[in-house]
């Protein structure tokens, strides 16, 4: 590690401002920079701490919607009976991340904002269809994730809560990588409420496996929307051509587990 | 068995310190004016040196010293030392190339030590290796060992087609014989994977030297600061035995890799000479995964030739064995001597051969892991066993049960140099077939079939050879070193006692179970023991813990000291009783002239001991303390059975171990708790091994499972609640206690067992070998390979 300045902002705005003063970063829970860090592969000028920020903790419904604050732990979620109850997959999903040192320090906008392409909450943010609020502007998922690491976020832009639809259903299934436990293959599906004639939108997304990170499958989404049974996708299969291939899984092994996961996740959003 | 005696499920009296955070390891001592050294690593796997830039490096802020290698040749101390000569089939040694404590003229492996950067602080003594300019000319890698054999690039000028040496044992004509007759043969080609031993603590080191009286100290994690005291000390820096005390306080785990005479701690002592200051050094964990000596990595080719019966008649092996880029201290032994010799297993196979040709490659030395040797011995035998049980429509346990030594041979000399000394390994069989439920297993694959699921049972019966060694014996196949035990039992005048021990404690709890035997022997409380082990200024001249020897021997040595203690105490205590000494008898703590009341406690004789008033002054010493030196007759060969059962999901490959069934024979047990600790982490190495450890090279050497994101170490969920079962057994012949040794037994058999239960799950595919470890995806694609399964129902 090299030596860097700390500060500890008691506002989003003064965050906002200390990150403008260039070569800063900001640190919630750490998982991502620390490493770094310790590493010697980034060297910051300044680190702006936003865990202890309160303007960015807490869950509430809002209407039709669960409202996450970006600083709240993965432990927070998993615990959490608003989520539990409106959104169990969601829960489930949080409780699955890391271990317990991790999910008691780790927080939610901090795994969106550095959209690790192994992370599981970018499967639920792009599988619910979220909106990723910031000090500056509302993000729809589908434009959110850009890339490996890579998100729609403006350099100083700082994600204060993600605005989850509650859906009628939802399930997560993952593979875990066995050594660091990030996903090898997430899927996160959904079905949103219907209106009186329609049946509702579904959606399909998949971390850690694809070369550009989280992406949806639209076939599967297809198949569940008339069919929202495991057997609808159980004969989809995504083209290994897309998926990311190393020595924990190729991209063939990595296709036929998004198959699988698939299957598994619809059929827990079923339980 | 007394509550605390020899028998008794003693808790661990040094947990308390070590669970409170209160436990003093290397990192946790500091000395004043103490320098900090960073060590600059190769970031190649091969490269010439074309020249070292320091001169930033040393006008940096808090930088006191830069080193090269250039810096110790020019000081005429020597390279690191090897401790066994191993020699070739043609009588020629093995070649042993200078290993440098800062590497010279080339690189052989990333992580290879280059430059030591010392400063005031850790922080500044990292910020000026920055600054040092490495020049590197890229050599290619030499990975593959196979490869590595067809000559083109050389590690080392000195073996120009990488071979270290080309080894045999056994007869090889008997083998060939056998095999011409034989009614089947069973062939197979295994890897045994490359594993990095990851002990809790990370190495670390500080050297200080006294220039008022020319003494020096190195503060190491080692396993056997002995050992290092002499190769150190006398082959590397050329300084006087009785001028240098090694020190290894708590030391946080081992598995085998802190035995070795590492160059970092050469380099801190050294330095601290030039300097004139302490220089400490840590290992950060990425650094451990990269100079730490790795374990394992065989590649095998194996056989076994079986008569009409089912008898197995004959079985050769040829194994490449990997090096690394130079020679660990104890590297050579462990393919040969600690693998060969283990090729009989539990069976009474008349021929066996094998050939083991090791090879240097540009990646870390790789030398003894917890098994060292034995593990790649019983998983090819293992495999084999079960393999052949598979073909020829037999059932696994039953063949091996077909094939045991049978009591009655006991002794038995293998065809492969050993003689096991005792054994019954039938019972152990049963045992563990007993509590895997081996009967009820089909039941077991029908209802995990009916979920969608496939189960599978594999069974392993193991054998190790322990407390190592004669030292003739060791002597003559090669070592460079006796493999005795020494102990001191110092009692206080008070009646307490200090004992003093070579082998050395490393998370294994000789604090109690040495204690215990003292307690049992002596009759005291084992809260009147102290054990004291680890530091070479207060212990007598021992050889360390590792191939499970500390009580074999380290035992032994105590008992035979402790016994003198007796018969001291038998005269003292006749001169107080006014009897003769053969009179006197000694038990619960108590010397009593025979067939009268009339009795000295222990106490009573020891404080006579040190106040010697009443004292036969002129035919006995004062004092009460005595030393045993203990060279083993012989090795012990505890033997077992394991029993894996397996659940793998075909969609994913993925398998859950959902039992595990553990029969083993020590011998004698001091404290039945700890040995089932002990068999409890060895069985989840096994398992880490078989299932989810791997180190991973690179074509150009980068070593790719680098820290804990990629490399898989066994955690608590990955494995199923244990049944271990110690058995009542066969008490080892050949020393005073009975025992054998319990340290490495599981790490031994768990592997072959879990993959013969991976097999033998995937047997309906057509599946005879997977090879560890046995990775989800390795699984999914040996599936998905099989057109489909043979025999559906």
């Amino acid at each position: 590690m090299y030596s860097f300045d700390y500060v500890r902002p008691s506002s989003v705005a003064e965050a906002a401002q200390a990150l403008a003063g260039g070569d800063a970063t900001l640190i919630a829970g750490g998982h991502t920079l620390i490493p770094t860090l310790k590493q010697r592969l980034a060297s910051p000028k300044t680190v702006v701490d936003i865990s202890q920020l309160s303007e960015l903790k807490g869950i509430r419904r809002d209407g039709n919607s669960l409202v996450i604050g970006a600083g709240t732990t993965h432990a927070e979620v998993a615990a959490s009976p608003e989520v539990r109850s409106s959104i169990p997959a969601l829960a489930h999903l949080a409780a699955g991340i890391g271990d317990a040192q991790v999910r008691h320090r780790g927080t939610i906008g901090g795994s969106v904002a550095n959209n690790d392409p192994a992370a599981d909450y970018p499967a639920a943010v792009l599988g619910l269809g979220a909106t990723i609020v910031t000090d500056k502007s509302q993000l729809d998922a589908d434009s959110f994730f850009t890339g490996l690491f890579s998100t729609a976020l403006q350099p100083g832009e700082i994600i204060t809560s993600i605005r989850f639809p509650i859906p009628e259903k939802a399930g997560y299934a993952k593979f875990e990588q066995r050594a660091s436990r990030y996903c090898l293959v997430s899927v996160f599906v959904a079905r949103m409420p219907g209106g009186i004639f329609s049946s509702g939108d579904v959606r399909v997304a998949v971390s850690g496996a694809g070369q550009n990170g989280v992406f949806r499958v639209s076939e599967m989404e297809e198949a569940l929307k008339s069919n929202f049974a495991p057997s609808a996708v159980s004969g989809i299969t995504v083209p290994a051509s897309g998926l990311m291939s190393d020595m924990h899984g190729s991209a063939d092994y990595r296709a036929a587990l998004i198959t699988a996961l698939a299957e598994r996740a619809v059929e827990a959003a079923q339980a | 068995m007394t509550v605390q005696g020899i028998g008794a499920a003693v808790q661990r009296r040094e947990d308390l310190r070590f669970i409170t955070g209160v436990g003093k390891y290397t990192d946790d001592i500091s000395i004043p004016n103490q320098l900090y050294c960073y060590i600059l690593r190769s970031p190649l796997a091969h490269a010439n040196i074309r020249n070292i830039d320091t001169s930033e490096a040393k006008s940096a802020p808090g930088v006191v010293a830069v080193f090269t290698g250039a810096d110790i040749d020019a000081s005429g101390a020597g390279g690191l030392p090897c401790g066994w000569l191993v020699t070739s089939r043609d009588d020629t040694p093995m070649k042993e190339p200078k290993h440098p404590i800062l590497a010279t003229g080339k690189v052989r492996h990333v992580g290879d030590p280059v430059v030591a950067v010392i400063a005031e602080s850790l922080q500044q003594a990292r910020d000026a290796a920055e600054r040092v300019k490495l020049d590197l000319e890229e050599l290619p890698a030499v990975v593959n060992m196979k490869a590595a054999l067809q000559g083109g690039t050389a590690v080392h000028e000195e073996a120009p087609d990488n071979m270290c040496f080309d080894w045999e044992l056994g007869d090889k004509a008997a083998a060939d014989e056998a095999f011409g007759r034989a009614a089947h043969v069973t062939k197979i080609d295994l890897i045994n994977n490359r594993l990095i031993p990851n002990a809790i603590e990370p190495r670390a080191a500080i050297g200080q030297y006294e220039a008022g009286t020319e003494e020096y100290t190195l503060y190491t994690t080692s396993q056997n600061p002995h050992v290092i005291r002499l190769l150190m000390g006398a082959f590397v820096l050329s300084i006087p035995e009785h001028k240098l005390r090694v020190y290894s306080p708590d030391v946080g785990g081992g598995f085998g890799s802190k035995i070795y005479h590492y160059a970092e701690e050469a380099l801190v002592t050294w330095a601290s000479k030039q300097i004139g200051r302490p220089v400490k050094w840590t290992a950060e964990r990425s650094e451990s995964f990269l100079s730490d000596a790795h374990g394992r990595d065989h590649v095998t080719h194996a056989e076994m030739a079986f008569d009409a019966d089912g008898k197995a008649i004959g079985v050769k092996c040829e194994t490449l064995a990997n090096m690394g880029g130079y020679l660990s201290t104890f590297a050579p032994c462990i393919p040969t001597w600690l693998h060969g010799t283990l090729l009989a297993g539990q069976y009474a196979t008349p021929a066996v051969y094998t050939n083991v040709k090791a090879v240097f490659t540009n990646t870390v030395p790789v030398d003894a892991y917890r098994g060292a040797g034995r593990p790649e011995a019983t998983y090819i035998l293992e495999r084999l066993m079960s393999k052949a049980a598979q073909e020829m429509g037999t059932d696994q346990a039953e063949l091996r049960r077909k094939n045991f030594i049978q009591p009655s041979q006991f002794p038995y000399q293998t065809p492969v140099a050993v003689v096991y000394d005792t054994g019954d390994y039938e019972p152990a069989l049963n045992k563990a077939l007993e509590v895997a439920d081996y009967s009820g297993f089909e039941a077991r694959r029908s209802a995990a079939k009916a979920k969608g699921k496939l189960r599978g049972i594999g069974v392993a019966s193991y054998i190790e050879a322990c407390g190592i060694a004669p030292s003739s014996l060791v002597g003559a196949l090669g070592a460079r070193a006796g493999l005795y035990e020494a102990a001191t039992v110092r009692v206080n005048p008070t009646g307490s006692v200090t004992v003093l021990t070579g082998s050395h404690s490393h998370g294994q709890g000789h604090e109690t179970t040495f204690a215990q035997v003292v307690a049992d022997k002596l009759g005291i409380d084992i809260e009147q023991v102290d054990i004291v082990h680890g530091d070479t200024d207060k212990i007598p001249f021992g050889m360390g813990t590792y191939g499970s020897r500390s009580i074999a021997v380290g035992g032994t040595a105590l008992v035979n000291a402790l016994d003198k203690v007796i018969e001291k105490g038998k005269k003292i205590a006749a001169h107080l009783l006014e009897a003769s000494a053969e009179d006197i008898t000694f038990e619960d703590g108590a010397f009593t002239v025979k067939g009268t009341d009339k009795s000295k406690a222990f106490g009573e004789v020891a404080l006579t001991a040190y106040v010697p008033h009443h004292y036969p002054l002129e035919s006995l010493e004062p004092g009460l303390e005595e030393t045993a030196f203990y060279d083993p007759k012989n090795f012990t060969f505890p033997a077992g059975t394991y029993v894996c059962e397996v659940e793998i999901d075909p969609k994913t490959g993925f398998t859950e171990i959902v039992s595990f069934a553990a029969a083993d024979d020590f011998g004698n047990v001091i404290n039945p708790m700890i040995v089932e600790g002990q068999v409890h982490g060895g069985i989840v190495q096994g398992i880490g091994q078989a299932v989810l450890e791997n180190a991973v090279y690179d074509d150009n050497g980068q070593l790719l499972t680098g820290s804990y994101m990629d490399y898989c170490m066994p955690r608590a969920d990955d494995v199923p609640s244990l049944k271990v079962h110690t058995m009542p057994g066969t008490p080892c012949t050949h020393n005073p206690l009975g025992v054998k040794g319990c340290g490495e037994a599981g790490a031994i058999g768990a592997p072959p067992a879990v993959i013969n239960a991976i097999v033998d799950a995937l047997k309906e595919y057509g599946v005879d070998h997977i090879d560890m470890p046995a990775t989800p995806e390795k699984i999914w694609r040996a599936i998905n390979s099989a057109s489909k399964p043979m025999a559906a129902e």
